[in-house]
């Protein structure tokens, strides 16, 4: 029997088919989260942007997009938080535990579904960034190893999410809990103010910040303007340490949550 | 005949979120279930019902005991005993922003049933569950009863060999509890082995071959309702009198042809007589009261209810909600 009609990648298949139609049935979700992206490109691009200065004069709407995408992917970590509780308060992820399916399909499922997901939203994005005046300027083959690095970052969110909504009772736990932790981690970054303004002590955290490291990359391959944090090795080689990071980062919580799924109610 | 279900000893301890405070949700729960047949478990909230169910579905570990469904260890060989079994619960868990088929494929699909085969199955159930008008409707526009019995679909679309149903009606309104039974009905004429829980009595009663009564963790009577109904206690004759000066008179009388002590209330008028010999007794009773020109207001031939059943077994009324923590915390 072919690897598509059962097994571990078959059921993965399902859950992802099954996660994909659900978005355009619950609209609100898709378009809340652009809204509130392009929320902040306005706030940033036409309110505060003009007080805020780039050391070398560039264009801030240029400096602005990569930090956006960067941070409307770490928020996706919330939509997977608040999905995965919404299954277990449901039961349904009893219902799949009780199923003679792979285990691990229901996260990989899961992230996979995401990730697609926060493709389609890049991509909208994108658009609403060439209208306010964003550009790429590197050509086509650093701009896809951009979006590269962002949906690895969107998968590796993706597995933190899977395991917080999972550690937690119920959505509205997973909403607050991904916010409070994903906000401090996107304004402690370059992807609003040039690094260079913060406070000496937030420094360092702002420059190791994944958050950081990613914008970075991205204004590098964009060729939008980038200002340095400072001369320490993430400033110099983002590229390496945000693949760094993510590998770090799935390590550790891929293994969390699958553990965390074994165990639930157990 | 083979037992379909065997648990023995079951014990499941849950720690109180506040402190070493334990709360054994499982004290020893031993039941078979021969093939074919249906066990009713019956008790209230939190007697530890869903408890066994998601221990015998390998949703949940035992601390110790051990079960097996069709002979597959529940904790050894769990993946087997996912594969012959279908589950439906409380909770109708179903994804409400799917429809009825996707919801049935992507089950059916999970069950290691190959595409076409599945399509096929989708198909029969929708028609089955009377359901194939609404099969491209989210679920969300389903209605309660609509919802349980998609869930229900679901857990057949394997064709499991045992099928566990954990309250099955709760919460439903009259006519779609009584829809739910119909169709449950049907799956056990058809041979499905079945483990179901609830808390009514009437269900027990309706749709199980034998019932076993749970209570704080513990299975405290097991049998037939016929069975458990006689362990209670036999018929009664129950008699209300329209003069309440005369019921010394009355047991006087009546204790000549009881089977038992004759109880008194003189504040309803009431007396009540136990007997064996259905209605014959009943006439007896009423001719001599009336030979003694003791006049009566109501007189009935009463058995005991499983209501009765639980209250003597339990010391509460099955109904009543328990303080003990909600067993699915």
């Amino acid at each position: 029997m072919s690897v598509l009609e059962s097994g571990p990648v078959s059921d993965a298949l399902v859950i992802t088919w099954r996660n994909l139609k659900r978005i355009p049935r619950i609209p609100e979700l898709a378009i809340f989260a652009i809204l509130q992206s392009i929320m902040f490109v306005l706030l940033f691009a036409f309110v505060f942007g003009g007080a805020i200065p780039l050391p070398d004069g560039g264009n801030y709407k240029e400096f602005l997009m990569p930090g956006i995408f960067v941070q409307t992917i770490a928020f996706a970590s919330a939509t997977t938080a608040i999905g995965m509780a919404d299954d277990m308060g449901k039961g349904l992820i009893d219902r799949f535990r009780s199923l003679p399916m792979a285990r691990s399909a229901v996260l990989t499922g899961r992230t996979v579904a995401d990730v697609i997901y926060q493709a389609g939203i890049l991509v909208v994005l994108m658009l609403a960034g060439l209208a306010v005046g964003w550009r790429v300027n590197n050509g086509v083959e650093k701009f896809l190893l951009a979006v590269l690095l962002l949906l690895g970052f969107a998968y590796v969110m993706a597995w933190i999410g899977v395991w917080i909504g999972l550690a937690v009772p119920n959505t509205e736990t997973a909403q607050q809990l991904t916010f409070v932790t994903i906000f401090p981690l996107t304004f402690i970054s370059n992807v609003f103010v040039p690094p260079e303004s913060l406070p000496a002590l937030l420094q360092p955290i702002a420059e190791w910040n994944p958050v950081s490291t990613l914008t970075a990359s991205c204004r590098e391959l964009f060729g939008n303007p980038n200002p340095n944090i400072g001369d320490g090795f993430p400033s110099q080689y983002p590229i390496a340490v945000t693949i760094g990071w993510s590998i770090l980062l799935i390590a550790i919580f891929a293994p969390l949550a699958v553990r965390k799924y074994r165990n639930t109610s157990r | 005949m083979t037992n379909a279900i065997v648990a023995e000893d079951l014990v499941k301890v849950y720690k109180s979120r506040r402190g070493s405070q334990e709360v054994r949700a499982l004290d020893g729960v031993s039941l078979t279930v021969p093939e074919g047949t249906v066990l009713g478990l019956l008790g209230p909230n939190g007697a530890g019902k869903t408890t066994t169910v998601r221990i015998l579905t390998t949703l949940l570990r035992p601390d110790a005991g051990f079960a097996t469904v069709s002979g597959y260890d529940v904790v050894k060989q769990s993946r087997d005993v996912r594969s012959i079994i279908g589950l439906s619960g409380q909770y109708a868990a179903v994804d409400e922003n799917l429809t009825g088929w996707e919801n049935l494929y992507m089950f059916g699909r999970l069950y290691e049933l190959p595409k076409a085969k599945t399509r096929e199955r989708v198909g029969e159930l929708l028609e089955q569950f009377n359901l194939s008008d609404a099969g491209d409707r989210t679920i969300k526009t389903y209605s309660g009863g609509m919802r349980r019995r998609l869930d229900l679909a679901g857990a057949l679309i394997g064709d499991p060999q045992v099928l566990f149903l954990d309250e099955p009606t709760t919460g439903l309104d009259p006519r779609s509890r009584l829809a739910m039974w119909e169709v449950i009905r049907g799956l056990v004429n058809a041979g499905t082995t079945l483990l179901l829980t609830t808390q009514y009595l009437e269900e027990a009663d309706e749709l199980a071959d034998r019932i076993a009564v749970v209570d704080t963790g513990k299975i405290i009577a097991e049998g037939t309702a016929d069975e458990l109904k006689t362990q209670v206690g036999g018929e009664r004759v129950e008699i209300t009198l329209e003069d309440a000066g005369r019921i010394e008179d009355a047991r006087r009388l009546l204790s000549a042809v009881s089977t038992g002590e004759v109880e008194v209330e003189p504040r309803t008028k009431r007396i009540i007589s136990p007997t064996q010999g259905g209605s014959k007794r009943l006439l007896e009773a009423a001719r001599i009261l009336d030979d003694e020109g003791i006049e009566v207001e109501d007189i009935g031939l009463r058995r005991p209810s499983l209501d009765d059943v639980f209250l003597t077994l339990t010391g509460h009324k099955a109904e009543e909600e328990t303080l003990e923590e909600d067993e699915n915390a």
